[in-house]
């Protein structure tokens, strides 16, 4: 275990989220602000291995397992979607996409 | 100075540089590597607090699987498309970076806070028994298997919804093009037979 206080894990954990927040408020390619959701999802993971470390139990570790699933999940059915709108459009801008149906 | 600080500024330089480039890297595939090194970075963040599995399938599921198949689709849609850099919501990038200097002062000032109510320096050698006598995956997998049991069945559902969900959405709906296979010599008997 490291002497590392937990406190900078959290800082860097808290860094990476603003990226990414910030990064899917800039950015408009549709795969680059997905990309970006990501690393808010590790993040947040950091922030769970970091409880865990603090609280001395494993169920930090366990949700982080978790978290991993829906991710793969969310990504494999929001790829697809993208793939779709870019098939139809041309285009991976979201700003142009704002049409429900056309 | 100790091994475990140098490797931690490392750690901290890497994960945080190369997320800081994925806001500037204009080419998606350099934003996909970009994020497989933080993501490693993050691997060693992992392996630093003593989550040893969860380092490992950081590594296998995050930065080898899943980023392959950004990088698949980003092939697949074509590498060269260039983002368009004009705004047509004027102010929106400099509000942007505004609330994000905002959020990182709050969840600085929230690290820093929590640390101090929720950290009594205790919880490490209880991490570091767990560790050393069952081992780590032996631990997770008895928090898994025991309390969480339910839960890991219910993902199991959400996996296969997924599955199902991404065949039903890339079904090509129109009518196919005419059959390239079917002019194949030899095959056109089967065809009308069918």
């Amino acid at each position: 275990m490291t002497e590392v206080s937990p406190g900078y894990f959290l800082a860097l954990a808290g860094l990476l989220f603003t990226i990414g927040v910030v990064g899917v408020l800039v950015r408009r390619n549709a795969i680059v602000i997905f990309m970006f959701i990501e690393l808010m999802l590790n993040a947040v993971n950091l922030f769970f291995v970091t409880f865990a470390r603090m609280q001395g139990n494993l169920q930090g570790q366990v949700l982080v397992f978790f978290v991993l699933v829906v991710a793969a999940a969310e990504v494999v059915v929001g790829l697809a979607l993208i793939l779709l709108i870019a098939r139809r459009r041309a285009s991976l801008d979201v700003d142009k996409v704002r049409l429900l149906k056309w | 100075m100790s091994l475990d600080v140098i490797v931690f500024g490392a750690m901290f330089v890497m994960t945080l540089g190369a997320g800081l480039a994925m806001l500037f890297a204009r080419n998606a595939v350099h934003v996909a590597l970009l994020l497989v090194l933080s993501q490693i970075g993050l691997a060693v963040a992992f392996l630093l607090q003593g989550a040893f599995f969860v380092a490992a399938i950081q590594i296998i599921i995050y930065a080898g699987a899943i980023m392959v198949l950004f990088l698949f689709v980003i092939m697949l849609l074509g590498v060269d498309r260039r983002e368009v850099l004009d705004e047509p919501l004027r102010g929106q990038r400099p509000l942007a970076l505004g609330l994000g200097v905002l959020l990182t002062a709050q969840v600085l000032y929230i690290a820093w806070r929590g640390v101090d109510l929720a950290f009594a320096g205790t919880g490490e050698a209880a991490i570091q028994e767990v560790n050393s006598d069952p081992g780590n995956v032996l631990g997770i997998a008895r928090v898994l298997f025991g309390r969480y049991l339910l839960p890991f069945e219910v993902t199991s559902v959400l996996l296969i919804v997924a599955v199902v969900g991404v065949m039903v959405l890339t079904r090509r709906m129109y009518p196919a093009a005419p059959n390239v296979d079917t002019d194949i010599p030899g095959t056109e008997a089967e065809e009308v037979a069918v």
